[in-house]
């Protein structure tokens, strides 16, 4: 057991940092496209300076760090405040997911615009009756020479609005078992047989969308994975969502949970007993997030595959960054319900935690099912 | 950075492993806690390879490894609940180690050691040490008052000390109300000998909550009620779940707060009470819930879960339970806050 860094990973840290001190990310434009040009501006820069794709292959253009200095990446971004990049889902998800089933053609083509930004890249797989049961999806692609015409709808799709590529899950053969007939695509986004209507969530802005696609067409070299094989490539993006995060998620949580301290010390809040149990709560809870995050990164490094605790981590997260939230409703008092301030806004977005990304209850079952091996009802 | 036992601890914590599991089932658990004894075989056993010295240095008669071998060994002795005196003969070795007079170590350390006697801590409120674990039978005691950070090293023949009944009978427990001038105090490091001391504690409470998990488990896999196992009901499943994040919630703080003992003092503070805070809480929250899932039967004296919740219980408070420790987290994070801004 070695919980220091070593000689590789501490320089690699401190050349980002110095690389960091020395490109400070700046203060973000109030959420809105403003905010979304300058995360673009952003990881423009991340690109130039080398640390846009950090745990891509060199041979595709990335830093080719391991897993831990990429966890090191994210934590330190964390540290400086920076954002994370505009193009995430495609440095995050489409990139690893082309690398592992894209053709030569496709890699070459698609995966240098991802790291530059110049391509921002979104994610089709919701819709509104396939959520968390994400194989019932009913969006068909129907082989038309050597095009697919693609119609249906998806929901919760981020930056839309700003994509030029969707990572599309649709179903290309209503006869085959649910997870049989489906096929990964990327399709064009701009065409105007897909529109893009925001949706506005409790925060009362539009961080996702609505897709509705009206024969649209996709060429048959937008096929990622061959045709039918769409559930095995989708899963692929979706071990990498859960996979990329969490060092940066923690960080997140842990500056929240220092300016609450701040807070709190200085408005008093902290000589209540009742508070400060609440605050020390959540403290543990961040720091065994950030021990669980290594753990997790351990066990990959040495079997191959995340240990139970990687399933376990979003659960927690989500959990804490809530209670976190709550917490300072009490500690802050009215300024942390007033419309426009941080704390509200946080208040109100942490609900969304424990739903995106695999809600909590499909995350338990995940947990009960593949860790614990209890068996399934249905 | 690796967060996981070296090959050489891995080696120690499955040998451990399999060792208590040939020798102490359940049903020799069960033996002991019904006749109110320690199972003095099995600790003649841990004797001989020499467990209880295994974080004591070498000049004094141990193995001289560190507190992460030694959270291994608990961890395991608490999944097996072995009735043994090896907490507190060790929780007394760590403290004169680490806060004792190099006379203090010599005298007490290598009998501690070899298990020629063996040894408790206790903690005083308003002069009484009460439900002291391993009590009975102790050559020596540790005594701290917490608050004072202060600690004394009694031997029983001088104090009074009698045995008494908690609820876990998997343990013998004493009551020792030493007076005013009884015993020795020692001089050295005694917030950090207490926080091992809570390490060691919170290891335990990782292996206890381990082995209700794993029982619970086995159980709600093989119990069929509405025709299918119970452990295929998602209100049982989430739960079940649960129990398992709060159990490697308290199994990662826990040897961060064990490598931190090691290899970085500075950090121990904190990590420490986060450890014995999470671990705390798990260790109840986990055997309740063992109970629970495992339905009428689990409230069954027949059934053998009870003795998990009932040592958890007992293990919760000892030096701090999860309120008491974040208090200091908070207290500790707060002043880190401060120096920081």
């Amino acid at each position: 057991m070695d919980l220091t860094f070593t000689e590789s990973e501490t320089a690699f840290r401190d050349e980002l940092r110095e690389w960091l001190a020395a490109n400070p990310p700046g203060h973000e434009p109030t959420r809105d496209a403003e905010s979304y040009a300058w995360r673009r501006d952003w990881q423009r820069r991340l690109h130039e300076g080398g640390w846009a794709g950090v745990h891509w292959p060199r041979e595709y253009g990335g830093r080719g760090a391991t897993l831990m200095e990429t966890a090191i990446f994210f934590e330190e971004l964390g540290h400086a405040r920076a954002p994370l990049p505009a193009n995430a889902l495609g440095l995050l998800l489409g990139g690893p997911t082309l690398m592992t089933w894209g053709t030569d053609a496709q890699k070459e083509r698609y995966l240098p615009p991802i790291l530059s930004a110049d391509e921002i890249w979104c994610q089709g797989f919701s819709e509104p009756e396939a959520g968390s049961d994400l194989a019932a999806l009913k969006t068909r692609a129907v082989k038309d020479g050597d095009e697919w015409v693609v119609t249906g709808q998806k929901v919760w799709t981020s930056g839309a609005q700003y994509s030029k590529w969707c990572m599309l899950v649709a179903r290309t053969d209503a006869e085959a078992a649910k997870h049989k007939g489906l096929t990964y695509f990327l399709l064009d986004m701009e065409q105007d047989a897909v529109q893009v209507r925001p949706l506005v969530q409790i925060t009362g802005e539009a961080e996702f969308n609505e897709l509705f696609i009206e024969e649209a067409r996709i060429p048959d070299d937008n096929v990622v994975g061959g045709v039918g094989n769409g559930w095995k490539v989708a899963l692929t993006t979706l071990m990498n969502e859960r996979a990329g995060l969490a060092q940066f998620l923690q960080v997140r949580l842990r500056q929240l949970l220092d300016d609450l301290f701040d807070e709190a010390a200085a408005n008093g809040a902290l000589d209540d007993p009742r508070i400060a149990d609440k605050l020390a709560d959540l403290h543990i809870r961040t720091e065994v997030l950030r021990l669980m995050a290594w753990r997790g990164l351990t066990a990959i490094q040495r079997y191959g595959q995340p240990g139970p605790e990687g399933s376990l981590t979003k659960w927690l997260w989500s959990e804490t960054n809530q209670m976190l939230t709550q917490v300072a409703a009490d500690v802050i008092g009215p300024r942390a319900l007033t419309a426009g301030e941080p704390w509200a806004y946080e208040l109100l977005r942490a609900r969304g935690n424990s739903i995106e990304g695999g809600t909590t209850e499909i995350l338990k079952n995940i947990v009960a099912e593949r860790v614990l091996s209890l068996p399934r009802l249905r | 950075m690796n967060f996981d036992l070296s090959d050489d601890q891995q080696q120690i914590k499955r040998t451990a492993h399999e060792l208590l599991a040939s020798r102490m089932p359940m049903e020799r658990v069960r033996a002991a806690a019904e006749e109110g004894r320690d199972d003095t075989d099995l600790f003649r056993e841990l004797v001989e390879l020499g467990w209880p010295g295994i974080a004591v240095a070498e000049e004094h008669g141990g193995q001289g490894l560190g507190v992460v071998e030694l959270a291994a060994l608990l961890e395991e002795l608490g999944y097996a609940c072995a009735p043994t005196p090896f907490l507190g003969t060790v929780l007394a070795a760590l403290a004169i180690e680490h806060a004792g007079s190099s006379e203090q170590r010599e005298r007490w350390l290598p009998a501690l050691a070899s298990g020629e006697s063996t040894g408790a801590l206790g903690v005083l409120r308003d002069g009484v040490a009460e439900l002291v674990p391993d009590a009975p039978g102790a050559a020596v005691l540790v005594l701290a008052d917490v608050d004072a950070g202060t600690a004394t090293l009694v031997e029983p023949s001088a104090v009074p000390l009698e045995e008494t009944r908690s609820i876990d009978p998997t343990r013998r427990y004493g009551r020792v109300e030493p007076g005013a001038d009884a015993g020795e105090p020692l001089e050295g490091d005694v917030a950090g000998a207490l926080d091992r001391a809570a390490v060691a504690v919170a290891a335990e409470l990782v292996g206890i909550s381990q082995r209700a998990l794993d029982m619970t488990i086995a159980y709600i896999k093989d119990r069929k009620q509405f025709g299918v196992p119970v452990g295929a009901f998602q209100a049982v499943q989430h739960k079940a779940a649960q129990m398992l994040r709060d159990t490697e919630s308290a199994r990662s703080a826990t040897y961060f707060a064990a490598w931190a003992a090691d290899a970085d003092p500075d950090r121990l503070a904190m990590a420490a009470a986060m450890a014995k805070a999470v671990a705390s809480d798990a260790g109840r929250a986990v055997t309740g819930e063992a109970i629970q899932l495992h339905g009428g039967i689990g409230f069954t004296w027949e059934a053998d879960v009870h003795w998990l919740f009932k040592r958890a219980q007992l293990d919760a408070p000892l030096l701090g339970g999860g309120a008491t420790h974040r208090a200091r987290v908070a207290r500790l994070a707060a002043e880190a806050r401060a120096a920081k801004v």
